[in-house]
C-alpha cells in the first residue's frame, strides 16, 4: 500500500466512509418510502451533505454536546445515534430514539451528547451556549456545537448567540451549513454579507469558511477550531459551502431550482464521490473495500425499515407520560 | 429562628441557601450583580430591585453571570445548560419580556422530556417579575401567568408572603422540571415570618389562608391580600368567606378548590391577570365541570378588564381588581348584590 | 376607684413569650353572673393557638367590656368583676380610667436565647424571679416550648421559669445527641450545666417526663421535684399510629387528623397550630431526625425505658397528671406510678393536658413548688 497522505489512519477513513455512507443510504431510501406515503409527518433530508457531519464530527466524543437542525438525520449519525431507532422514530414506534413522541425533528440521544434536532430553527444555537457553559465550569474540555442554515443564520437567536459566546468567551463552535438555499430562498438574497468570515468577526468571533462537500477540508478546518476550543481558545464559526441534493422538506417539488440542478450536483459536487476518489488514487483504500461498505450500509438501513414496520406503536397510555419528571 | 423579613429578603435567602447547598446553582441575568465592566463598583445594583444584592459576595462571577441583553441567548443558555448537570436559576427580569424568549421556554424547556420520549430533565428556575401597581405602565406590569399554565411541561408557581415564597423558591430550584417563578413587584417590601433554617414547600399545593362557610375565594400573588381584605369586610356583614391561596398555579390544586366549593357552594375567582383565558376562567370552568351540583350560584370572576396595563396612576388603580370588588362579587354569589 | 375597692378586672393573658394580643371570639358568661374563681369567662384566640380566659377571682360580672369579634392587646381590659355594693357610676369610672399597661416592646431577640450544648445549637427562655426555685419545662416528641405557653406565665410569677427546644425540635438545630432517652438526659444535663442551674424541679411532658424521670434517676441531687404530665416512662405501650402519623404527614390535610389525637377537644386544633407544626416539620432534615428519634426511643412501636418505675417518691416529690382521654400513652400507666406520688387524672383530658385543662395543671405545679 502506498503512504498515506491523509491526517486519518486506514481505519479512520473506512470510518468515515462508512458514516457518510450510512447517512446516504439512510436518506435516500427515506426519500423513497416517503415518496410512497409511508411516512407521517415532515422529513428533511441531509442526503449531499455528508462529509460536513462527519468531518467535524469525527473530532467529537460522546460528552461533546451537539444541537442540531431540523435537518438532523446526518448529525445523529454522525454523532453515533442508532439508525435502527433513528428509523424507529420517523415511523413513530416505540423503541424509536424518542419512544415514538417527537419524529423526524426531535430526534436526541442525550447519552451520546446529541441534543435533539429542532423543530425551531436557530433555537439550538442558545441550547449549545449552555451546554458550553456546562463544560466550561467542568472544565474538563468538552465543547458544544451548534449547527444553523443559511437561512437560520439569520434568526436572532444565532446573532445573539455568537454574541454571548464571545462575551462568555465559551468552546461553542458554531457551523452554518451554507447549502444555498433556504427552503425556496437563496443564501444570496436572504443573507446580507457576502461571507459568513465577515459576519463573525462582526461578532468578535474568528471564522473560516470551507467547502462542505470535501471531507478534509471540513474535517482540517473543524479540527483547528474544536482543540482550540477545547484548550480554552473561545468560540469561531465555521462555514461548510455545501449541497442538498433532496427538496427542503420531502415533497417539495423544488420548482426554485434550475431544471437538472439536483442531477448535476449529484455528478459534480458529491462528496461520497470525491471522498472515494481521494483515498483510491492516493492508494490508501480500496474499491473493493468500499464496495464491502456500501453493501454493509444498504443492509443496516434494510434492516432500520424492517425493525421500524415491525415495531409496536405507542399506546393510549403513552400520550399521558413524562409531561413532567414529576407532578 | 423565625424573624420578620421582607419578600425581596425571602428570594435573596432562598438563592443563597440553594447556592451553598447545591453547587450546581448558578444564576443568571441581567444585572444581578451589576457594574459588569463599569468602572464603578461592582454589585452596584444586585438586581434592577436589589433583590440579588449580597449574593457576589458570597459567591463571585462564577456562580452569578450577569448576561447581555439578549434573553432568546442566556435564557436559552440556562435550559441548554440544565440538561447538561447545572441547575441554574435564570432571570427574566420581567415577565413582559417573555415575547423575545419565549421559544427557548414554551417550544423547547417545556417540551424536551416529552418529545425526546422521557430521557430528558430539564431542571431550570426562571424567575420574573409580575404585576402592576408601581406605575410601570403597560409594558412593565402585568400578569402573563396564563401563558405559561398553558403550557404542558411548565410548571408556574405564583407565592403571596414572605414565607411561602423563600420556601416554593427553594423547591423550584431543587426540582427537576421547568418552573416559572413570578415574584410580585408590589409585594418584596412586604413583611412576614420566615424561618432561618432551608425547607421547602411542596409545589402544587393550595393553601387554606382563611376558612370559612358561606363562599370560597381563590386568588394567587397580591390578590390574596385584596381577598382577605374583602373577607374581612364581608364579615362585620355576616359573609363568611373561605380564601384560598393557590399558590402553584400549574400544577394546579383544583382538589383543595373543590372540597371548599362542596361545602361553601359559591366560588369567586380573582385574578390580576386580563379576562380572556385566565386562571380565573380556568378554575372557574373546571369547577363548573366537576362540582355543578354542589354551586348554589353562578361563579363570579373578578379580573383586570381586557386592556394593556394603564399609566396614570388613577386609572392603574382601577386597573387592579380591589378588596371591594371582591365584596361585590361575594355579595353577588349570595344574592345580596 | 381602683381595683382592690371591690373591683377586679378581667384582662387579656399573655400566653406563651410572644403573644401580644388575642381576638374575643365568645363570651361563654352573661352580664350579672356570679362568677367563681376559674370560671371559664371567655374563648379567645391568638396566632398561635386557641385558649379560655379564667375568672382571677370572685365576683359578679358587671361588665362585659369585650366585643366579640374584636381583638385586643395582652393586658387589655375586657370585663370586670365587682360585687352588687359597687356602683354603677364607680364601675364606669373605672374602665375609663383604665390604661393598657404599656408591655415594653419586647422582640424574639430577647425573649428567646440561645445555647450551644455538645455542638448543638438550641432556643431557649428563661423568665420570672431570679432568687426563687428553678423550674424546667421540657416538651415531647414532636413538640416545643410554645406547648407550655398557658403554664409559662404562672409559673414565672414565682418562680425562675426555664424552658427548651430540645435538640431537633423548635427552632433548636435539626440534629439530635443520639435517638435516646439517656441521650436526651445527658443533653439536658449539660444544657444546665451550661446555664449554672445547679438544681430545679423538673417538669416534663410525653418523652420530656421521661427524660425528667431519667435525670431525676442520675443525679438525684439535682432534681428537687418532678412534676410529670402525661408521661412516657411509666410503661411500654405508645400509640404508633399517632407517631408514625405525625412523622409522615406532609400537608394540613394529613396532620389535621393525626394532631386530632393529642386533645379531648379537637376543636382546639386550629388551621394555625397546624400551620405552626407544619413550619416546624418542613425544615430540612426534621423529618429524617422524627424518624430516628421514634426508631431510637420506641423500637418497634414500644417505648424502649420505663425510668418512672424507678422513682423513690418517698425521696423525691412526685406529681403525676394523666387526661382520661389521652390516646398517645394509656392513662392506665398511672396505676404503675410508684407510691408516694400525687396522681390527678383529669376527666375529658386528652395527651395535652397541660394545654386542654391549663388552670388544674398550673395548680398542681404551685402547689408542687410550694
Amino acid at each position: 500500500m502506498a503512504d498515506n497522505p491523509f491526517p486519518l489512519d486506514r481505519d479512520r477513513l473506512l470510518a468515515a466512509y462508512r458514516t457518510m455512507r450510512t447517512i446516504r443510504e439512510f436518506e435516500d431510501r427515506l426519500h423513497v418510502d416517503f415518496s410512497r406515503g409511508d411516512i407521517p409527518g415532515f422529513v428533511h433530508l441531509y442526503a449531499g451533505e455528508e462529509a460536513a457531519a462527519t468531518g467535524i464530527m469525527m473530532h467529537l466524543r460522546p460528552t461533546d454536546r451537539i444541537a442540531s437542525t431540523h435537518r438532523g438525520h446526518g448529525h445523529c449519525i454522525a454523532k453515533g445515534v442508532d439508525p435502527r431507532r433513528m428509523m424507529k422514530e420517523i415511523y413513530g414506534r416505540k423503541g424509536g430514539s424518542c419512544e415514538g413522541k417527537g419524529g423526524s425533528m426531535h430526534i436526541a440521544e442525550l447519552d451520546v451528547g446529541m441534543m435533539g434536532a429542532n423543530g425551531i430553527l436557530g433555537a439550538g444555537a442558545p441550547l449549545a451556549c449552555g451546554a458550553a457553559l456546562a463544560a466550561k465550569m467542568r472544565g474538563d474540555g468538552d465543547v458544544a456545537i451548534s449547527f444553523v442554515g443559511d437561512g437560520a443564520s439569520n434568526q436572532g437567536t444565532f446573532l445573539e448567540s455568537l454574541n454571548l459566546a464571545a462575551v462568555w468567551d465559551l468552546p461553542a463552535i458554531f457551523v452554518v451549513e451554507n447549502n444555498a438555499y433556504a427552503e425556496s430562498t437563496s443564501r444570496s438574497y436572504a443573507v446580507a454579507v457576502e461571507s459568513y468570515v465577515d459576519r463573525a468577526s462582526g461578532f468578535g468571533l474568528p471564522g473560516v469558511s470551507v467547502d462542505g462537500t470535501d471531507f478534509f477540508a471540513v474535517y482540517e478546518a473543524a479540527g483547528e477550531i474544536i482543540d482550540r476550543a477545547r484548550r480554552g481558545g473561545g468560540p469561531a464559526l465555521l462555514e461548510c459551502e455545501m449541497v442538498r441534493f433532496h427538496g427542503h422538506f420531502e415533497g417539495d417539488a423544488q420548482t426554485y431550482r434550475a431544471p437538472g440542478e439536483q442531477e448535476e450536483l449529484r455528478k459534480t459536487r458529491n462528496c461520497l464521490t470525491r471522498f472515494r476518489s481521494a483515498v483510491t488514487e492516493a492508494g490508501v483504500l480500496t474499491d473493493a473495500e468500499l464496495d464491502a461498505i456500501d453493501a454493509e450500509a444498504l443492509a443496516l438501513i434494510d434492516e432500520a425499515v424492517v425493525g421500524a414496520l415491525a415495531a409496536p406503536e405507542p399506546t393510549a397510555d403513552d400520550l399521558l407520560t413524562d409531561v413532567y419528571v414529576s407532578y | 429562628m423565625a424573624r420578620t423579613i421582607t419578600m425581596r429578603e425571602a428570594v435573596n435567602e432562598a438563592l443563597d441557601q440553594e447556592m451553598a447547598r447545591d453547587p450546581s446553582v448558578v444564576l443568571m441575568g441581567e444585572d444581578i450583580v451589576g457594574g459588569a465592566g463599569s468602572p464603578g463598583e461592582d454589585d452596584a445594583w444586585g438586581g434592577v430591585l436589589g433583590v440579588t444584592k449580597g449574593l457576589y459576595a458570597k459567591y463571585g462571577r462564577e456562580r452569578l453571570l450577569d448576561t447581555p441583553l439578549s434573553e432568546s441567548a442566556y435564557i436559552g443558555a440556562a435550559i441548554g445548560a440544565a440538561t447538561c448537570g447545572l441547575r441554574p436559576v435564570a432571570e427574566l427580569m420581567f415577565i413582559d419580556f417573555m415575547g423575545v424568549c419565549f421559544d427557548q421556554i414554551y417550544n423547547q424547556a417545556a417540551k424536551f422530556r416529552y418529545m425526546f420520549g422521557g430521557k430528558a430533565e430539564t431542571p431550570v428556575t426562571i424567575r420574573a417579575m409580575v404585576g402592576a401597581g408601581f406605575r410601570a405602565a403597560a409594558q412593565h406590569s402585568q400578569m402573563l401567568t396564563p401563558l405559561f399554565t398553558h403550557i404542558p411541561g411548565l410548571k408556574v408557581v405564583c407565592p403571596s408572603t414572605p414565607y411561602d415564597t423563600k420556601g416554593l423558591l427553594a423547591a423550584a430550584i431543587r426540582d427537576n422540571d421547568p418552573v416559572i417563578f413570578c415574584e410580585h413587584k408590589a409585594m418584596y417590601d412586604m413583611s412576614g415570618d420566615v424561618p432561618e433554617g432551608t425547607y421547602t414547600i411542596p409545589l402544587g399545593e393550595a393553601e387554606v389562608v382563611r376558612e370559612g362557610n358561606d363562599c370560597t375565594i381563590v386568588a394567587y400573588g397580591l390578590m390574596v391580600h385584596r381577598a382577605l381584605e374583602a373577607a374581612q369586610a364581608l364579615s362585620t356583614e355576616s359573609i363568611s368567606c373561605e380564601v384560598i391561596d393557590l399558590r402553584t398555579l400549574s400544577p394546579l390544586d383544583l382538589d383543595t378548590v373543590l372540597e371548599s366549593v362542596e361545602s361553601t357552594g359559591r366560588l369567586v375567582c380573582v385574578d390580576e391577570a386580563t379576562p380572556r383565558c385566565n386562571i380565573a376562567a380556568d378554575v372557574s370552568a373546571q369547577v363548573t365541570q366537576q362540582a355543578f351540583s354542589a354551586l348554589q350560584a353562578g361563579i363570579q370572576m373578578v379580573t383586570a378588564p381586557h386592556t394593556p396595563v394603564p399609566f396614570s396612576p388613577v386609572l392603574e388603580d382601577a386597573y387592579i381588581p380591589s378588596a371591594a370588588k371582591v365584596a361585590s362579587a361575594v355579595r353577588r354569589t349570595m344574592g345580596k348584590e | 376607684m381602683t381595683a382592690g375597692e371591690g373591683i377586679t378586672p378581667v384582662v387579656m393573658p399573655k400566653w406563651g413569650l410572644s403573644m401580644k394580643e388575642g381576638k374575643v371570639v365568645d363570651w361563654l358568661v352573661a352580664d350579672g353572673d356570679d362568677i367563681a374563681v376559674g370560671t371559664e369567662l371567655m374563648d379567645v384566640e391568638t396566632d398561635k393557638i386557641n385558649g379560655t380566659v379564667e375568672a382571677p377571682d370572685a365576683g359578679r360580672l358587671r361588665r362585659l367590656v369585650a366585643e366579640e369579634g374584636q381583638t385586643y392587646p395582652v393586658k387589655a381590659l375586657l370585663g370586670v368583676l365587682a360585687d352588687e355594693s359597687v356602683s354603677d357610676a364607680d364601675i364606669d369610672a373605672f374602665i375609663a380610667s383604665y390604661v393598657v399597661p404599656v408591655e415594653e416592646e419586647e422582640s424574639d431577640e430577647d425573649v428567646y436565647a440561645f445555647a450551644e450544648v455538645g455542638g448543638i445549637k438550641v432556643r431557649y427562655s428563661r423568665q420570672g424571679s431570679t432568687d426563687g426555685k428553678t423550674v424546667v419545662l421540657l416538651h415531647g416528641f414532636g413538640g416545643d416550648l410554645d406547648n407550655w405557653l398557658f403554664n409559662m406565665g404562672p409559673l414565672a410569677a414565682v418562680a425562675d421559669v426555664v424552658a427548651l427546644d430540645l435538640p431537633g425540635h423548635g427552632q433548636s438545630a435539626v440534629t439530635l445527641p443520639e435517638a435516646s432517652v439517656e441521650a436526651l438526659t445527658g443533653f439536658v444535663s449539660a444544657f444546665l450545666d451550661g446555664l449554672g442551674v445547679e438544681q430545679a424541679h423538673l417538669v416534663g411532658h410525653s418523652l420530656g417526663a421521661a427524660v425528667a424521670a431519667q435525670l431525676a434517676l442520675d443525679q438525684p441531687e439535682r432534681v428537687a421535684g418532678l412534676v410529670l404530665v402525661a408521661p412516657a416512662g411509666f410503661g411500654p405501650e405508645i400509640n404508633m399510629d399517632y407517631i408514625d402519623g405525625f412523622v409522615g404527614a406532609a400537608s394540613k390535610k394529613d396532620l389535621k387528623p393525626v394532631l386530632a389525637q393529642l386533645f379531648a377537644d379537637e376543636s382546639l386544633v386550629t388551621r394555625s397550630l397546624i400551620d405552626g407544626v407544619l413550619r416546624y416539620k418542613r425544615l430540612d432534615g426534621v423529618g429524617d431526625l422524627l424518624a430516628a428519634l421514634a426508631a431510637g426511643v420506641f423500637p418497634d412501636g414500644r417505648q424502649a425505658s420505663q425510668p418512672g418505675l424507678d422513682l423513690d417518691p418517698g425521696r423525691l416529690p412526685v406529681t403525676v397528671v394523666w387526661g382520661s382521654d389521652d390516646q398517645v400513652i394509656p392513662v392506665a400507666h398511672a396505676d404503675a406510678v410508684p407510691d408516694g406520688a400525687t396522681v390527678v387524672v383529669l376527666e375529658k383530658a386528652g395527651h395535652m393536658v397541660q394545654m386542654e385543662r391549663a388552670g388544674e395543671v398550673n395548680e398542681l405545679l404551685l402547689a408542687q413548688l410550694g
